[in-house]
């Protein structure tokens, strides 16, 4: 294995260890099921609809995120700077990126871990009827690649900051813009004085469109070089963070 | 194997690290002294790469730090004053952590571990969380995370603080027993740790190199070296002595015991001693000062205090 990857691996394990290590996985991992249940079944009345369709279950998933995912995000990097670990992290040969990525992966698998800990929607879908297997995976890659895109600016707004309230009210208004800026109540009432070609234009950041067209089965490469564009940017953006912010 | 030229830190307005170069070679054990503030930990972290530096370069084995800290780091084993560890890991786990960063996996990386855990004395703590580790402990177990990868150069910030005399000892012991192969360089604010350890001291004051020198030759800077204290039955012994022509001035103590300081570089025991028997007198007791660091270092650095207070 080369060092680079190396560096990466080691501290995606870590990250991945203190996690566990602590009631937070826990917690998250039993809350966030306990929500996706309930907006699922009650709210979007799951079995009245008496269809076997998960729209009702993926379309929660931006708004569970947004308030869910900064509080797996927040620590990342704010805590490294408020009990100084970074002066550590930092003079052991790891560069910032290797560092960044390792925290990324470890904290964008446990969120795939604690969706993939939903499974029991979709086998309920199947035994009420017979919903299409694609659309089922195409959701869950959708959800996936969103739960990754609010990773990477949780851990953005994580390393602005040693406070990890603060990073963690940033990462809402971030992910409620993201959300926002593409959701049809929103681009309705901005077109009405807004000119089109801006409306569009705050629009296309939004998670919503390309989404949605996950969650109806259509995968696109458009979308998902959208989620990637999204996750890159937030990275590189952490990155230059961490290279003018280090010391203090 | 450090070399460091003319660094200067900003921190806004307040210039930190204002001009420091020195340069060290291997089997080196560098003091770094200073009153609080004078930019010790900031010019360690400049070497260490964590911070870079406003201008001015640090060279580590050739490799400048500010260019490519990740290879320099790679002969540096850093220790930074305030013992960051993580606190949700435990001793053994964390020290694997920092070896597997460090390159090692497996069986490699376990023995490392061991080893550190063993020069370290961290033996009944290894399993133990670091959040309930006492200072002493934390301050080891970020001594032993320098050592895992044996690197050429350790940086230790104030590694000895917050031990107890026995661990103050055995550190000593084995920063001495390292240098011979590396360099080590450590801040510091007890004494008689550098005449213990270190065979150079640099004193910084205000982000200025002050004195660079051996321990034992900035002692000799103290205006109590070869200074005589002297008690002796006789008539008129002080005034007697402050005639010496080798002699700066005398003072006579409330005990009745007489210092005579020297003039600068002179040595004036002999000449005493000869002075004493002439009068016949009848000498009870008398030492030769040494010097003591602490009066070095005080004289050196008030001064550069009342130099600021009178540019204020
Ligand atoms: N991140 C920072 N931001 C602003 N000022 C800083 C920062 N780090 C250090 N300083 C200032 O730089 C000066 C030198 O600090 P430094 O920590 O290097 O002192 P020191 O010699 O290590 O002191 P001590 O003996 O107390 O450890 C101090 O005036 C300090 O307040
Ligand atoms: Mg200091």
């Amino acid at each position: 294995m080369n060092e680079a990857a190396q560096h990466v691996m080691a501290v995606a394990k870590r990250e991945w260890r203190a996690y566990f290590d602590s009631p937070v996985a826990y917690v998250f991992i039993i809350i966030f099921l306990m929500l996706a249940g309930f907006f699922t079944f009650s709210l979007a009345q799951f079995y009245e609809a008496g269809q076997a369709d998960l729209s009702g279950f993926f379309q929660w998933h931006p708004w569970l995120y947004m308030i869910l995912v900064p509080a797996v995000a927040m620590r990342l990097w704010a805590e490294e700077r408020r009990s100084g670990t970074i002066e550590l992290l930092f003079t052991v040969s790891v560069t910032p990126l290797q560092a960044l990525l390792g925290k990324f992966i470890a904290a964008w698998l446990f969120m795939l871990l604690a969706l993939v800990l939903t499974f029991t929607v979709p086998f309920t879908a199947i035994y009420l009827g017979s919903p299409d297997g694609g659309t089922i995976f195409s959701g869950y890659l959708g959800s996936g690649l969103l739960a990754g895109a609010y990773i990477a600016a949780g851990m953005f707004t994580s390393a602005l900051t040693r406070n990890q309230v603060i990073s963690f009210i940033l990462a809402v208004v971030i992910g409620l813009f993201l959300i926002l800026a593409g959701y049809p109540p929103v681009t309705d009432l901005l077109s009405r004085w807004a000119p089109m070609w801006l409306v569009d234009g705050v629009a296309s950041f939004s998670f919503m469109p390309h989404y949605e067209a996950l969650q109806r089965g259509v995968i696109d490469l458009r979308d998902l070089a959208y989620f990637a564009s999204v996750i890159v940017f937030m990275l590189f953006a952490t990155q230059v963070v961490l290279k003018n912010k280090v010391s203090r | 194997m450090i070399k460091a030229q003319n660094l200067i830190r900003d921190f806004g307005p307040r210039r930190a690290v204002d001009g420091v170069s020195f340069e060290v070679g291997k089997g080196t054990v560098l003091g770094f002294l200073g009153p609080n503030g004078a930019g010790k930990t900031t010019t360690i972290r400049m070497v260490s790469g964590f911070l870079p530096p406003s201008s001015g370069t640090v060279f580590v084995k050739g490799i400048d730090v500010a260019v490519d800290p990740v290879s320099a780091q790679k002969s540096i084993g850093y220790m930074p004053e305030t013992t960051p560890l993580y606190e949700d890991m435990t001793v053994s786990g964390f020290l694997k952590f920092i070896a597997e960063v460090r390159g090692f996996s497996g069986a490699e990386r376990n023995s490392r571990v061991d080893r550190a855990i063993e020069r370290c004395f961290l033996g009944p703590v290894r399993n133990q969380g670091i959040d309930t580790l006492s200072k002493g402990y934390r301050q080891r177990t970020c001594l032993a995370q320098t050592l895992l990868h044996d690197p050429d150069i350790l940086l230790l910030d104030e590694p000895t603080e917050g031990l107890d005399p026995n661990q103050k000892q055995v550190v000593r012991e084995m920063i001495r027993e390292m240098a011979s192969e590396r360099v080590v360089m450590l801040s510091t604010h007890v004494l008689e740790e550098v005449e213990a350890i270190c065979t150079r001291a640099i004193i910084i004051s205000g982000g200025k190199v002050v004195a660079d020198d051996t321990p034992a030759r900035l002692k000799t800077r103290s205006t109590k070296y070869n200074a005589v204290t002297l008690r002796a039955e006789g008539g008129g012994v002080a005034e007697t002595l402050g005639k010496l022509p080798a002699v700066e001035k005398v003072q006579v103590l409330e005990d009745g015991r007489v210092v005579v300081f020297p003039k600068a570089g002179k040595s004036i025991a002999a000449e005493i001693l000869a002075t004493a028997q002439e009068k016949k007198w009848t000498v009870s007791d008398i030492k030769v000062d040494e010097g003591r660091l602490d009066d070095v270092f005080r004289q050196i650095t008030a001064t550069e205090d009342t130099k600021k207070k009178e540019a204020a």
